[in-house]
């Protein structure tokens, strides 16, 4: 059956005159597709017949799973797969999409040989071109990870780039990063050969057919409506491209899939005078926002253009994408910059302007995963025009994550559940992708953040935090404080510039934090996500030592540090809970675990009327009161004693403060410095901040942001779910033995695995290095992601850094692992292994010294402080 | 005569009377030019500040500040007056080429003291260093903008339910000066008791007295014409009784369209007596109103009570003094009212009023909706003969002008050409001594046998709207020496669709070259930039009038040069231009079609 699809798509293929390389091979009439009834059931029902459609049936039947239907309403290789420029480019920004891109690199390269199909694959490398500094910074980060992860890339001389294309203007160029192994295909090519493949592993296929709505009982996938008839099934996989967010609201229970298309230009020339190779390299000329491949002995040259424009927000049908229009004045300032690069193509002539709407999610990055809402829907949606290089990457660890129950690699950073509902509205995404789009080509420089779709979930401080300076940022559309801007200052002159190296609000964090050491600052960390679990008896107690690794029957009062493990011992969450009396406790996470969180929550919990799982996030104000005077300003406004004595650490009272009642009162900061955590019923947010700053005035109370927080909870050597932890790390990995009770007295998830863990050692070891040689005000600054190299030998990537205003150094986080020297299997890290080490991190290709440490400072803090005042009395003393 | 062609002409005129040259004197002033020409913050779109507005209620005393009059306070804008003199009376006096249709006025002896009665230029000119190097300065493309843009006013239909039911969608309109102050003025109001839209240009000459005025009345007397009996009793009753009055106009004022505040109560009480008339007028039956009637009406009862305020004259002597400059210096009129389909417009003078029509391939034509009362008008010269005795045949249009003095045939006020000698001598020794010493007023007219010689009767044309018409431009006559009709209508009709979308272009099946694609991309470019400076039709009309070389595309540099005239020089070489560009809604146009 599948051949003659196969047919049917390329005689259609054949009608617009273009990227028509295969010939016709069997005949069969069209109409006989139709005639085909659809099955009634099925395992696994995928929507869209797209790269990404075909990668999953591709990936999930070669996974031994054979129960599957593939839909397509249109044609197979339709939509954007069938127009994309077919460029596979391994630079990506991200490990896990270089892995991605990797993985599908060498699928595509051996997938003509598997399925007899051409696939145009042709291995041509790629010249990332850099006209400035900046730009060729940020192309050595990128090289520096793509070597570690063994696939070859060189930071190359302009005079180098005029050796490898013939017809390249270098004389603006600093620069360049050639990945010679990058390829370009025909991805339609591609993703027929991906089905032709799955087909042939029985995956049963039908184009011309389209998904009404998907059945959902008891949140859980039972069937699909087509417009052909029903299927029964337990998976359904939305690969719908542009159509997926629309898809995803026809349900009855809506999967809010945010992305939006916007319009794409690429151009298409007659071959040169002097034909291009076929093995021309693909350029990439980002500040000049094109890329430009060889085709057909002509070029394929398209960009992201600055002002993208939008389409479909609405809601259009597949019919659309055909009708889409030429728009040569939009491409007008890509084409100046083609010229620009490649001054003799003036002469060329021109075939077509192809508009190919290209799909975009609102950080740029794609989306997989499972609905939080909906068991056993699963997505596989915006690729940020990346749709080729991830396709085959993006289709094994989805076809896994179905298959195992998870992926085998982290990809939180693509994960579904990272968006919740607040992201799916239709004004928003519009106004987003017009961001993302442009930003494809941006400079990507440490700690941007979105300029659009801001100021959605605010604090009610957030007005007066912004009249004294407050700079924001955004994470799950909640805005939180960066610094805040001294009067002083000029507010314009910052935030402009972007930099690599020492950022311009160095000094104003430098006292941000010194206030946190010395007096008293207040941090507003409304974003925080807070939940609370109740129950009639002690159900919520049973459901939470289940869930969680740490001892939870404490005495009420009490707060644990623990975190939510899976079966694997990874942390799905890490949090802090108060019990707030026998049978209820309060959950403190991270911003971004609103929806993972209360998925895998809702996932475990029983359905059991008498507990009670409530997302009260949105009815507290949280202000962090930080630093050794945070007990006076408290006890000053609430005639309360609040000494050590009276409230120890780690500890929870609610309390009046000022004329408010019933703030939830914490001693814990989530930095390792002293002071409150305050929790605040709404209505009383405004009050409290008042008074706390009033009463605080005379112990030098002020604002601070989250990067002063940072810097704090780094150089404690504080891990941070999201950045630092995921799903692949154990406590036992990040030395957090501690927070584990695996004598406890019962059984919880992820408790087998730590016992094995336990037993065998582990594979990698969070880790914190001092960097030596770095002069904090010349070199580059680390950001994450930088390779570790002990002896000269890679060993892991950092996941964090902050600059340290106590040690006056730069401090990065990472994880240690010990790559056996001849096969390159992970070996067993000991303590002894770490320290035995000669430490560098790679930052941008240039390598600084560092010192490792498994503890933090906190000796060295108290050690220190006792030296300060062993000094003072000496002097006293004399 | 072209534009650059008046340029090099002045350019050596000057040179004859001043050995230096103008533009060598234009140098020093670059610097304070620049703070010249910005007219303060931008003051766009403002709304009328109350929804409903008592008569009479709304004098905004506002003064007409331009930015000509800023230039006034550099001392070096008074040599330009003198260098202006020079240049002006040798155009007046030995140049052939003398564009005399700029001025409204022709050449005499008493021309030049109206033009500059007070100021003694000729102190001026001695005891002043001149830079002698020439240099060329153009103001930037914000700084035009800035002119352009200091007196543009938009007005839109508000929508209800996501519809508008009026026939208009709104209006565009602004105002170049050349005069200072300027002389044109401009009004737009809707009829709050009756359906329709009033709008209106009027061009002044010898002051601005008398368009002031005009532009504040006439709507008044339109309004009150076509009001039905029962509402002119309602009205008279809650005057009578203190009441509060039924607001009877909504004006769409740009701030600095002011009312004067002194002479409301006068224009009151005389605008009541209008209203009384027409109670007793009217024996009670109600009768259809006539458009037409009513504005020829309101227009001839105006223009009267103009002449019978200067001829009584006021006790308040600052009053007398207006209503005497009302009186004696000239406005013409051009409406429009507009209600539903029905569109009329009643013209007096030479202003002009000009349908903007799409015709089915997209094209764009002209349909031009007045006639000129002037020269160029045969009906008129022919009227003008019928009315006086055939012995005055010769002398009644001299130089294409009215005894061979006044340009437009028709006007408000210019009771010089109203008055019986006898009336006129009265009136100057009776008023006060600013009117006696001025010589112009006590000029009489050549061949001034048979007053009057002038009417402000409008000429009503009526037009049924169809779904094709889409816009109407009213302007003042400074437009339309300077444009043509078509290209008026084609340039409107171009930015008012076109702004959204220029014809795109296809390669389909053409041999074209990425150059050339590149070339004519960057061309398209350069021309959309110059659409989207505007957002008021009427400022890109007037962008095109003063700024647009001979292939009809804006120069910038012309743009700029015609722009930092000194204001003395301005007028020589344009006119004050008002535009009003209304828009209509051709789905309720075509939607009344259907209905009938």
């Amino acid at each position: 059956m599948f051949s003659r699809l196969l047919s049917i798509v390329q005689r259609h293929r054949a009608s617009p005159g273009w990227q028509n390389r295969l010939s016709t091979r069997s005949s069969t009439s069209a109409a006989e597709a139709h005639s085909v009834a659809l099955p009634a059931q099925a395992q696994v029902v995928i929507c869209g017949g797209g790269i990404m459609g075909t990668s999953v049936a591709y990936h999930l039947s070669k996974l031994g799973w054979k129960d599957i239907v593939l839909l397509e309403q249109g044609r197979l290789a339709a939509g954007s797969t069938r127009f994309c420029a077919g460029i596979l480019s391994m630079a990506r920004h991200l490990s896990i999409e270089q892995k991605m891109a990797d993985y599908s690199n060498k699928l595509y390269q051996q997938l003509e040989q598997e399925t007899g199909i051409q696939t145009g694959y042709v291995r041509t490398g790629s010249i990332s071109l850099a006209q400035t500094q900046d730009r060729l910074i940020s192309l050595k980060r990128i090289n520096s990870r793509l070597n570690v992860m063994g696939i070859p890339s060189e930071i190359i001389s302009p005079k180098k780039v005029a050796e490898l294309h013939p017809l390249l203007n270098v004389h603006d160029l600093v620069g360049a990063m050639h990945v010679p192994e990058d390829a370009v295909m025909s991805s339609a090519d591609v993703a027929l050969a991906l089905a032709s493949a799955a087909s042939q592993n029985s995956v049963q296929i039908y184009d011309r057919t389209t998904v009404l709505h998907v059945l959902v009982k008891n949140n859980q996938v039972t069937g699909v409506e087509t417009d052909k008839g029903h299927i029964d099934c337990q998976y359904f996989v939305n690969c719908a491209g542009q159509w997926a967010y629309e898809l995803g609201l026809s349900n009855e229970e809506p999967v809010s899939i945010p992305l939006h298309a916007c319009e794409h230009f690429y151009l298409l020339t007659r071959p040169l005078e002097t034909p291009l190779q076929s093995n021309t390299p693909t350029v990439v000329d980002a500040d000049g926002r094109i890329y430009i491949r060889n085709w057909q002995g002509g070029i394929l040259s398209g960009g992201f253009e600055k002002n993208p424009k939008p389409i479909f927000t609405e809601g259009k049908n597949q019919l659309e994408i055909q009708n889409l229009q030429e728009d040569w004045d939009h491409f007008e300032p890509l084409l100046s910059s083609l010229l620009r690069r490649m001054p003799e193509l003036e002469a060329l002539e021109i075939m077509k302007l192809v508009n190919c709407p290209e799909t975009f999610t609102p950080d740029m990055r794609c989306i997989m995963g499972e609905s939080p809402t909906v068991q056993g829907y699963f997505v596989l949606a915006g690729m940020n025009s990346a749709g080729l290089s991830f396709g085959g990457g993006a289709g094994k660890y989805l076809a896994e994550w179905m298959v195992q129950g998870y992926p085998s690699e982290n990809v939180w950073e693509l994960d579904l559940k990272r968006f919740g509902a607040l992201q799916s509205s239709r004004t928003f995404l519009r106004h987003r992708v017009m961001e993302v789009m442009p930003l494809l080509y941006d400079l990507k420089v440490p700690r941007w953040d979105f300029q659009t779709g801001r100021q959605l979930r605010t604090s009610p401080l957030y007005d007066r935090l912004d009249a004294q300076g407050a700079q924001w940022m955004e994470k799950h559309g909640f805005e939180r404080p960066k610094y805040f801007i001294p009067p002083d200052k000029d507010l314009l002159a910052l935030e402009q510039s972007k930099t690599f190296y020492k950022p311009d609000w160095f000094d104003i964090v430098e006292s941000e934090v010194k206030c946190c050491k010395e007096a008293v600052c207040v941090i507003d960390m409304s974003s925080f996500t807070k939940f609370e679990i109740t129950s009639t008896g002690d159900q919520a107690l049973e459901i939470l030592q289940y869930l969680f690794s740490n001892d939870l029957d404490v005495p009420v009062g009490h707060i644990v540090h623990t975190g939510m493990l899976n079966q694997g011992g990874g942390y799905e969450n890490d949090c802090s809970i108060a019990r707030l009396n026998k049978r209820s406790f309060f959950m403190i996470s991270p911003t971004d675990q609103q929806v993972h969180c209360w998925s895998w929550l809702e996932k475990h919990m029983p359905k059991d009327s008498n507990l009670l799982l409530e997302d009260v996030s949105w009815k507290y104000t949280a202000l962090n009161l930080i630093g050794p005077r945070a007990v006076d300003v408290l006890s000053e406004l609430s005639y309360a004693p609040m000494t050590p004595d009276h409230f120890p650490s780690l500890f929870c009272k609610e309390m009046s403060v000022g004329y408010a009642n019933g703030i939830r009162v914490m001693s814990m900061t989530h930095t390792g410095e002293p002071g409150f955590m305050l929790y605040i019923p709404i209505e009383y947010a405004l009050h409290v901040y008042n008074e706390v700053m009033s009463v605080g005035q005379k112990y030098g109370i002020r604002n601070a942001g989250y990067y002063a927080l940072r810097s704090l909870r780094i150089e404690k050597f504080f891990a941070f779910w999201g950045q630092d932890l995921n799903t692949y790390t154990t406590p036992l990995e990040c030395g957090r033995e501690f927070r584990v009770k695996l004598e406890k007295g019962m059984d919880f998830i992820g408790r087998d695995a730590l016992l094995q863990q336990k037993q065998n050692g582990v594979y990698k070891r969070f880790t914190m290095f001092i960097l030596d040689d770095h002069d904090t005000d010349l070199d580059l600054w680390p950001w994450w992601g930088e390779p570790i190299y002990r002896n000269g030998q890679y060993v892991g990537k950092t996941t964090s850094s902050a600059y340290s205003f106590t040690l006056e150094r730069h401090v990065c986080l990472g994880f240690v692992h010990n790559f056996s020297e001849d096969t390159g299997e992970e070996q067993v890290v000991t303590a002894d292994f770490i320290n035995r080490g000669e430490y560098e991190i790679d930052i941008a290709g240039h390598r600084f010294q560092a010192k490792a440490k498994l503890y933090p400072f906190s000796s060295l803090f108290t050690h220190k402080r006792r030296k300060d005042d062993m000094e003072l009395s000496d002097f006293h003393g004399k | 005569m072209s534009i650059s062609a008046l340029l090099s002409m002045g350019r050596c005129c000057c040179r004859c009377c001043c050995p230096r040259g103008l533009w060598m004197l234009s140098a020093p002033c670059c610097d304070d030019r620049r703070m010249c020409v910005c007219p303060g913050p931008r003051r766009i779109g403002i709304p009328v500040r109350s929804p409903s507005l008592p008569l009479f209620s709304d004098a905004m005393p506002a003064p007409t500040q331009l930015f000509f009059p800023l230039i006034r306070n550099c001392e070096l804008s008074r040599i330009y007056g003198t260098m202006c003199y020079c240049h002006h009376k040798h155009f007046c006096c030995s140049s052939p080429h003398v564009p005399q249709s700029r001025l409204r006025y022709a050449p005499h002896p008493a021309y030049a003291t109206l033009c500059r009665p007070k100021e003694h230029w000729w102190q001026y000119t001695q005891g002043r260093r001149y830079v002698s190097t020439p240099q060329k300065f153009y103001l930037t493309p914000p700084q035009v903008n800035s002119i352009l843009k200091a007196n543009e006013y938009s007005f839109k239909v508000p929508e209800f339910d996501g519809k508008n039911v009026s026939s208009v969608l709104g209006f565009d309109s602004n105002q170049l000066p050349a005069n200072a102050p300027i002389e044109d003025r401009r009004s737009a109001a809707t009829c709050l008791q009756t359906r329709g839209m009033l709008l209106g240009v009027f061009d002044g000459h010898a002051g601005c007295a008398c368009s002031q005025a005009v532009s504040e009345r006439l709507f008044y007397y339109i309004a009150v014409s076509l009001l039905p009996h029962e509402t002119l009793l309602e009205i008279e009753n809650a005057v009578e009784s203190g009441r509060a009055l039924l607001p009877i106009l909504q004006w769409h004022k740009h701030p600095n369209d002011y009312f004067s505040k002194e002479a409301s109560k006068l224009y009151f009480n005389s605008l009541r007596t209008y209203w009384q008339e027409l109670i007793d007028l009217n024996t009670g039956e109600s009768t259809d109103i006539d458009v037409k009637e009513a504005l020829i009406n309101a227009f001839k009862r105006l223009d009267n009570d103009i002449s019978l305020e200067a001829q009584v004259g006021d006790p308040n002597s600052f009053l007398n003094y207006l209503v005497l400059r009302v009186a004696f210096s000239g406005a013409t009129a051009c409406v429009a009212h507009v209600d539903g389909v029905n569109l009329h417009v009643a013209n007096t003078g030479d202003s002009r009023a000009m349908l903007g029509v799409q015709e089915e391939d997209g094209s764009w034509s002209a349909v031009t909706l007045s006639n000129d009362h002037n020269a160029q008008n045969q009906r008129e010269l022919e009227r003008l003969k019928l009315e006086h005795p055939k012995n005055e045949a010769k002398s009644v249009v001299k130089q294409d002008r009215l005894l061979g003095l006044l340009m437009p045939f028709r006007a408000f006020g210019d009771v010089k050409f109203k008055w019986s000698i006898d009336l006129q001598k009265r009136v100057i020794e009776s008023g006060p001594d600013q009117l006696n010493d001025n010589e112009y007023t006590k000029f009489i007219p050549p061949n001034y046998y048979t007053p009057p010689y002038l009417t402000a009767e409008p000429e009503v044309i009526y037009h049924r709207l169809r779904p094709q018409d889409k816009f109407l431009v009213l302007a003042t006559d400074g437009l339309w020496e300077t444009m043509h009709r078509q290209d008026v209508v084609r340039i409107v009709g171009e930015y008012l669709t076109g702004m959204h979308h220029q014809q795109p272009i296809a390669v389909g099946g053409y041999k074209v070259t990425l150059g050339q694609m590149h070339g004519l991309l960057t061309e398209r470019r350069a021309k959309m930039s110059s659409v989207f400076e505007d957002q008021n039709a009427a400022t890109h009309l007037i962008r095109h009038a003063v700024g647009n070389n001979e292939f009809g595309a804006v120069d910038h540099e012309r743009l700029s040069k015609m722009l930092s005239l000194p204001e003395e020089l301005a007028r020589m070489y344009r006119d004050d231009i008002t535009i009003i560009v209304v828009q209509f809604n051709s789905h309720v146009v075509g939607a009344y079609q259907n209905q009938e």
